[in-house]
C-alpha cells in the first residue's frame, strides 16, 4: 500500500501498540537545554537516571549571554539565570551525558540550529526536544516534535514515548519564488492562510517545486514555524539538497555506512498515491514579502497592505482579536504597514539565524547605515565564526548593528536581551505574542532581508526597493 | 500523578481566543523554581498591572471567580511554547479542568500529564457557557470524566470525547513511565533490531 513519509518512519519506530491506536515509539535522538530542569528534577526524585546518555544531546541556549561571552558563565550576572545554566551542567554530569555543548564550546548554539549543523539531525529519525520548535528538524525528513517536561522525563528514563499517530496534512507549495521573497515569507503566507490552529492535530509534509527549490536553511525556516500553524511537526522529503548538506558533518555516517544510510533515506519520500487527511496548496509565484502587524503569527500581510480595520473583521471573535492586537501594537486601522516606524532590529533565532540568513541581511546592509538599535545573534557559535571568515560581521558593524554571540537572545528574552516596553522591533523570530520579546514589547515578524531594510529606513519597508538594480 | 474523576466547582470564563502559553506564564518567569507563590505567576501580565497591583478587569481577580477550579476558554487555548510551567501555574492556582473548543497539541498533552482534564466542547457550547458564567459570576459547573459529561450552570448536559488511554490514566492517576516498564523485554528486542538495521546511528 502506498505510504506517506511520515508513516514509513513512524512504523519503523513503533515498539508496541496498546489499546488500539496508542504506540510506544522509540526516540532516536533527544536534545535537552536549560529549560529541561523540571524533567531532570523529577527524574532524580524518582531515583532514576538517563537510560541512554548517548542518545541525549545537551546544549545551553535559552539563557546564553550574547554579550561578554569570552567571560563564560561569569557573563550571566542574574543569579536565577546563572542557576539555569548551572543546573544543566549538573544534570548532564549526573547522568553521564557526553554530548554537552556548554557556553564555552565552539559547537554551542541554539538547539535547533546545532542538531543539523553537527549532522545529528538526519532523515528517517524520530527526534524530540522539550521545545515547541523541534519541528525544525523535520526539514531533513525526520519526525521531530516538541513536548513538555513530563514527557521529556519519560524519554530520559526510557528512551521511548507513548504517542498517538497524528493526522497527516500535505502542503504543496509551487511556483517560482520571486526575487526578494524567502522561506520566511512562504511560511508566514501559509500561516496567514490556514491560521494558527490550521494544522492542529496534524503532521505537515511540505511538498512542491518551491520547497524543492529551497536550500536546507530555507526548509529549516519553513519547518520551524509549523508549530505556529498548530502542527505537531513539519517535514520535507530528503533529496540531493539534504544529502549534500549532511555529507561530511561530524555525526553524519561515513564511507560504507553513508551508502547504507543513503539507501534508507532514498526510500523515505511519500509514495505516489499516498493518502493525506488534508491537502492545502499555495502558489508562490506572485508572493510578496510578508510582515506581521498583530500579536499572532497568523496576523501577517504582504508589505504593501494596510493595518486591518477591526470593523471589517469576519466575525465578532475576530473583531475582538483585531481590536486587542491593534491596541497592544499601538497602530491605527487602515494605516499602510510601510508607515509603521520601528525602534529595534533583531536578527537571529532558530528560525532565521543561519548563514544564509546573515548573508541575505548583509547584502541589504552593505554600504548603508541603520537608523535604529540593531543586534545580530548568530544561530550558533560556528555560524558566527563562519560569518566572520566571510567578513559579514564587518558589514553588520559598519552598518551600525551590534555583533553578538549565539543564543536565543531576544526571541524569548529569557537571557535578559529584552525589547523595552512600548518599543517596536522588526524581528526574524517566530512569535509575536504579547510580551514575547519583553513585557510590553511590540514585535513584527519578517525575513532577515526585510529586517535589514526596516533597520535602514526606520520603518517597515519592502526590501525589493533596496535590492541591487531597484 | 493526582487522579481526576469528577469535579463540581466554580468556573471562570476566559474570553480570549488563541491564549498562548506565554500569556499563561511569561518567559521571564520560567527560571523560577516551582514552590510557594508559584500560583501568583499564572496569567501574570494580564492579571497584574505594571505597579504589581491586581488588574480588576481580569476574571480571576473578581471575587466570585477567585476559587475557580474550572476555566471555560476560547479556541486554541495553550497554543505556542511547550512550557509545562503553563500547567504548573494553573494547577497551583487551583485549576483542574479547562474547557475549550480547541487546544494547542503540546499543552493538551501537558495537562493530561499533570492530572488536569482538558475538555473539548464545540465553539458554540463554550461561548454559551462563557455567557452564562459572565452573567452569573460564581456559577457552578460539573465535570465527570467517567461518564464524559459536563453539566452547565443551567443543568444542560454536554457529552465530550477523550482518548480511552488518556482517560484510564487520568482516572487512576497513572504515570506513563509505569506503563512503559511493563514492556521491558519488547523494548530491548526492538533496540537490538533497530541498531542492527541502522548501524550508522552511533
Ligand atoms: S530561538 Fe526562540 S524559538 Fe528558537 S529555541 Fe530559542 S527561544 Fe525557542
Amino acid at each position: 500500500m502506498a505510504q506517506t513519509m511520515f508513516e514509513k518512519i513512524w512504523d519503523r519506530h513503533v515498539i508496541v501498540r496498546r489499546g488500539g491506536d496508542e504506540c510506544l515509539l522509540h526516540i532516536d535522538r533527544n536534545f535537552v537545554h536549560e529549560g529541561s530542569f523540571h524533567a531532570f528534577g523529577a527524574l532524580a526524585r524518582d531515583g532514576r537516571k538517563v537510560r541512554k546518555p548517548r542518545q541525549t544531546i545537551a546544549v545551553a541556549d535559552h539563557y546564553a549571554p550574547t554579550r561578554n561571552r569570552e567571560q563564560g558563565i561569569a557573563a550571566v550576572t542574574d543569579p536565577e539565570m546563572r542557576n539555569m545554566v548551572d543546573l544543566l551542567a549538573k544534570n548532564v554530569a549526573a547522568n553521564d551525558i557526553d554530548r554537552y555543548y556548554d557556553l564555552d564550546s565552539p559547537q554551542q548554539g541554539i538547539v535547533h540550529v546545532i542538531g543539523p549543523e553537527l549532522g545529528i539531525t538526519q532523515p528517517g529519525l524520530v527526534i524530540t526536544v522539550a521545545d515547541s520548535h523541534t519541528s525544525t528538524h523535520g526539514a531533513f525528513g525526520a519526525i521531530a516534535f516538541g513536548l513538555g517536561a513530563s514527557q521529556l522525563k519519560q524519554i530520559l528514563a526510557t528512551q521511548c514515548l507513548w504517542q498517538k499517530k497524528p493526522k497527516l496534512m500535505r502542503i504543496s507549495v509551487d511556483g517560482a519564488i520571486p526575487a526578494g521573497v524567502t522561506a520566511k515569507d512562504i511560511i508566514l503566507a501559509i500561516i496567514a492562510k490556514i491560521g494558527t490552529a490550521g494544522a492542529t492535530g496534524h503532521a505537515i509534509e511540505y511538498a512542491g517545486s518551491a520547497i524543492r527549490a529551497l536550500s536546507m536553511e530555507g526548509r529549516l525556516t519553513v519547518c520551524n514555524m509549523s508549530i505556529e500553524a498548530g502542527a505537531r511537526c513539519g517535514m520535507v522529503a530528503p533529496d540531493d539538497t539534504t544529502y549534500a548538506y549532511l555529507n561530511g558533518r561530524q555525526y553524519a555516517p561515513k564511507d560504507a555506512l553513508w551508502d547504507q544510510a543513503l539507501a534508507y533515506w532514498r526510500s523515505l519520500p511519500s509514495d505516489e498515491g499516498a493518502r493525506f487527511d488534508r491537502e492545502v496548496s499555495l502558489d508562490v509565484s506572485k508572493l510578496e514579502p510578508m510582515v506581521t502587524w498583530g500579536t499572532s503569527p497568523e496576523q501577517a500581510l504582504t508589505i504593501g497592505a494596510a493595518v486591518p480595520d477591526p470593523a471589517r473583521a469576519a466575525n465578532a471573535e475576530q473583531r475582538a482579536q483585531y481590536e486587542q492586537a491593534v491596541k497592544y501594537m499601538g497602530l491605527t486601522p487602515g494605516m499602510p504597514l510601510a508607515d509603521i516606524r520601528i525602534d529595534n532590529a533583531f536578527i537571529g533565532t532558530c528560525t532565521n539565524g543561519r548563514l544564509d540568513d546573515l548573508r541575505a541581511a548583509a547584502a541589504v546592509l552593505k554600504g548603508r547605515r541603520i537608523v535604529v538599535k540593531g543586534w545580530v545573534s548568530p544561530g550558533s557559535t560556528a555560524i558566527k565564526r563562519q560569518a566572520e571568515a566571510e567578513g559579514l560581521d564587518r558589514i553588520f558593524k559598519e552598518a551600525g548593528f551590534e555583533w553578538r554571540s549565539s543564543g536565543c537572545s531576544s526571541c524569548v528574552a529569557m537571557s535578559g536581551d529584552t525589547v523595552p516596553a512600548g518599543e517596536r522591533c522588526a524581528s526574524t523570530s517566530n512569535r509575536n505574542f504579547e510580551g514575547r520579546q519583553g513585557k510590553g514589547a511590540r514585535t513584527h515578524l519578517m525575513s532577515p532581508a526585510m529586517v535589514a531594510a526596516a533597520a535602514v529606513t526606520g520603518h517597515l519597508t519592502d526590501v525589493r526597493k533596496l535590492m541591487a538594480g531597484a | 500523578m493526582e487522579a481526576f474523576t469528577k469535579l463540581t466547582a466554580v468556573a471562570a470564563p476566559l474570553d480570549l481566543a488563541n491564549c498562548d502559553t506565554d500569556k499563561i506564564i511569561p518567559g521571564r518567569f520560567l527560571r523560577k523554581l516551582r514552590g510557594p507563590g508559584y500560583d501568583k505567576l499564572a496569567f501574570h501580565d494580564i492579571r497584574f498591572n505594571a505597579d504589581g497591583g491586581e488588574n480588576p478587569d481580569f476574571v480571576l481577580n473578581k471575587a466570585p471567580y477567585r476559587n475557580a477550579k474550572i476555566l471555560v476558554a476560547a479556541a486554541n487555548f495553550g497554543c505556542g511554547s511547550s512550557r509545562e510551567a503553563a500547567v504548573y501555574v494553573m494547577f497551583d492556582f487551583g485549576i483542574r479542568c479547562v474547557i475549550a473548543p480547541s487546544f494547542g497539541d503540546i499543552h493538551y498533552g501537558n495537562e493530561l500529564q499533570n492530572g488536569m482534564l482538558p475538555v473539548v466542547l464545540p465553539d458554540a457550547v463554550c461561548a454559551a457557557l462563557r455567557a452564562q458564567l459572565n452573567a452569573d459570576p460564581g456559577a457552578i459547573v460539573g465535570v465527570d470524566l467517567d461518564t464524559q459529561k459536563v453539566t452547565g450552570p443551567d443543568g444542560a448536559v454536554y457529552p465530550f470525547d477523550i482518548d480511552a488511554n488518556a482517560k484510564e490514566r487520568l482516572l487512576k492517576g497513572l504515570d506513563d513511565i509505569g506503563l512503559v516498564m511493563q514492556y521491558g523485554s519488547e523494548i530491548e528486542a526492538f533496540e537490538h533490531r533497530h541498531a542492527a538495521a541502522m548501524p550508522w546511528l552511533t
